[in-house]
């Protein structure tokens, strides 16, 4: 009995961290959701309004996008940083993470000073045809932006997968008849999966809400996080931007959950 | 069983492998292999048995095409040369230490990849891969998935996957190694009738002697990038050409003394040698199994037991006050012995083999 009051007495720090940073914050966003001029279709508003469904899908198509580029990216430079050791790759890896170091909005500027009007890339191409290439404030620019710090997150993953690959199940492959490419094909990316699946699933998380590179750059095209933020602020529209931040919510948490029902499967397969 | 299965079962297939001049220098200037050259004759097989770092492994993939060996080498199959051919084109079967079985493809698909990867037709597949099943004794495990299979069963499927496509050669890299000991010598004879029902030639890599003993035609034994003998598992037990081979294969009391008239000197006695035997400084080996426990007073040895640690099927002794260092004796395990027994010792002269001069390795 009293070992059980002291088990209990040790749950309570849990118990109190849980309901006030998450269980009541949640509740009071999906209440505050409902207590609209709307009521609660105001969720509904989020599918039915076009300039909200718009902006969803907009948010999901750049974010898978920005996933999938990632993933072919960081696959292709990840088997190769993992299996080739030259002067200068420790540095290179360094520098391949170093976006993790920096906050949306410094991303944001990065991609101004690449493709803004006083861009890099316009400065070059103005030169070499005589068309200034500027995108930065574009879905391009922001697709950019979002590769530039999803890279990382998935690169560390793939290469810490590829580390862990037997390098026998290659040769085993290759003695049986493969090609080269068969043996990427038929066993490399099979073995990968699960990283794939779990980084893919956090790029998708983070892209979807991303705010400060968006912040910077979405000034013509809308994503979920700028319209929660003009919603919530411009319009004093606390209601929809309260729905609007559930619906993004549960958009990146079921990819994650996702992720994570499949992925577990396929770990437990590569045994 | 069909027809063709029982005539490839008889005649022995695959091909004839020869190592030429093959040496191997790795990039930082490591010497792994010294230049060899040895014949695999069709349907044998031949062992690589040595410690860890002796090069064996290097040969093997050496000739499975893993691994190119230094200029000037050439590894040839049915005296065609293969040495530039790479892996994939080789037709070799392969067995990893680790089995490297596919995780994402189930036991069938694991068996038929290297066919499928060749273009054989599904139901040719499909046919094969239930006669490696059947052959292997695996039925029934056909679509489970690699992480449901225990050990055993996973070296099965190696090996089925490694012979479905009818290679050339067998190539097996301590294909046993990753098992426990029971399951291990169960296994062992298990894998050798299965190689023998194939007759395929086969190339083994192993660091267990026993291993190499109970499959091999011919063993290699290998020390430091060299070959320290070749020979039937038989010639390399009872006539090892050096101390290094005697003292790696089973167990061996090592023995220096001085030689005269015939016999060996020792602290306790002497040993009559085999006629022929030359006057001086002699390094002898003495299998334990060959020295018989007799009463001292008959004994031309004699040495007191140090201890006795029973077996089972035999009881083995540690001698001393016979030679200079102690001996070690296999004696029958009905005789009664004790710690501190004086005892004599009787060794046929056929059993003490004097090993050549050593010359500096």
């Amino acid at each position: 009995m009293r070992l059980n009051t002291f088990i209990a007495l040790c749950l309570l720090p849990l118990a109190i961290v849980v309901g006030a940073f998450f269980v009541l914050p949640m509740l009071r966003l999906i209440l505050v959701g409902g207590s609209g001029g709307m009521g609660l279709s105001a969720y509904a508003a989020i599918l039915t309004e076009p300039r909200f469904r718009a902006t969803l899908i907009n948010t999901v198509v750049l974010s898978a996008a920005v996933t999938l580029a990632s993933l072919v990216i960081s696959t292709v430079a990840g088997l190769f940083l993992q299996r080739n050791r030259f002067p200068g790759r420790a540095l290179l890896v360094a520098m391949l993470t170093f976006p993790l170091a920096f906050p949306g909005v410094v991303v944001g500027f990065m991609i101004i000073l690449l493709a803004g009007r006083q861009g890099v890339i316009g400065q070059i191409s103005s030169l070499l045809t005589g068309d200034k290439w500027v995108f930065a404030y574009s879905i391009q620019g922001l697709f950019l932006g979002y590769l530039y710090f999803s890279i990382p997150r998935v690169i560390l993953t793939v290469m810490a997968a590829v580390e862990k690959l037997d390098p026998s199940l290659e040769e085993a492959a290759r003695a049986l008849g493969a090609s080269p490419w068969g043996v990427q094909r038929d066993v490399i990316l099979p073995a990968l999966k699960p990283a794939f699946v779990a980084s893919g699933a956090i790029a998708f998380a983070t892209a979807m809400g991303a705010f400060g590179t968006a912040f910077t750059l979405a000034t013509n095209i809308d994503v979920l996080p700028m319209l929660i933020y003009t919603e919530f602020t411009l319009s004093a529209n606390i209601a929809m931007a309260a729905a609007l931040s559930v619906g993004l919510g549960l958009v990146a948490w079921a990819a994650l959950a996702l992720a994570r029902t499949f992925a577990g499967n396929t770990v437990a397969a590569a045994g | 069983m069909t027809a063709p299965n029982a005539t490839s079962a008889t005649s022995p297939h695959g091909v004839t492998v020869r190592v030429e001049a093959c040496a191997k220098t790795f990039g930082h200037g490591a010497r792994a292999l010294e230049p060899i050259t040895l014949d695999v004759a069709r349907g044998e097989t031949l062992v690589f048995l040595g410690p860890s770092g002796c090069g064996k492994t290097t040969m093997l993939r050496i000739i499975a095409g893993l691994e190119k060996p230094d200029a000037g080498g050439r590894v040839l199959f049915n005296n065609a040369d293969v040495t530039g051919v790479p892996i994939e084109k080789r037709n070799v079967g392969m067995v990893f230490q680790s089995y490297a079985l596919f995780p994402n493809m189930h036991v069938a698909d694991n068996i038929g990849y290297g066919l499928k990867v060749r273009g054989a037709s599904k139901a040719e597949r499909k046919a094969r891969v239930a006669e490696l099943v059947a052959l292997t004794g695996i039925e029934g495990l056909e679509h489970r998935r690699i992480d449901q299979l225990s050990g055993g069963q996973r070296q099965r499927v190696a090996l089925a996957r490694a012979v479905a496509a009818r290679p050339k050669v067998l190539l097996l890299d301590e294909p046993l190694t990753a098992l426990d000991a029971a399951l291990r010598d169960r296994l062992r004879t298990e894998l050798d009738q299965l190689l023998r029902r194939l007759g395929i030639t086969t190339i083994y890599v192993t660091h267990d002697q026993a291993e190499a003993m109970a499959l091999g035609d011919r063993i290699v034994v290998m020390r430091k990038g060299a070959i320290a003998q070749i020979g039937s598992p038989r010639e390399i037990y009872f006539t090892p050409e050096n101390r290094f081979v005697a003292e790696f294969i089973g167990a061996a009391n090592i023995v220096e003394a001085e030689s005269r008239d015939g016999c060996l000197l020792l602290p306790g006695g002497k040993l009559a040698l085999r006629q022929g035997s030359i006057d001086g400084k002699a390094t002898a080996m003495i299998r334990p199994e060959t020295i018989a426990v007799i009463a001292p007073e008959t004994a031309m040895l004699t040495g007191r037991i140090d201890a006795i640690s029973f077996i089972g099927d035999r009881q083995r002794l540690i001698v001393s006050a016979a030679s200079h260092k102690p001996l070690t004796v296999d004696a029958a395990n009905s005789l009664q012995l004790r710690s501190g027994d004086r005892i004599g010792l009787a060794i046929p002269p056929d059993a003490i083999r004097i090993l050549p001069p050593e010359r500096s390795l």
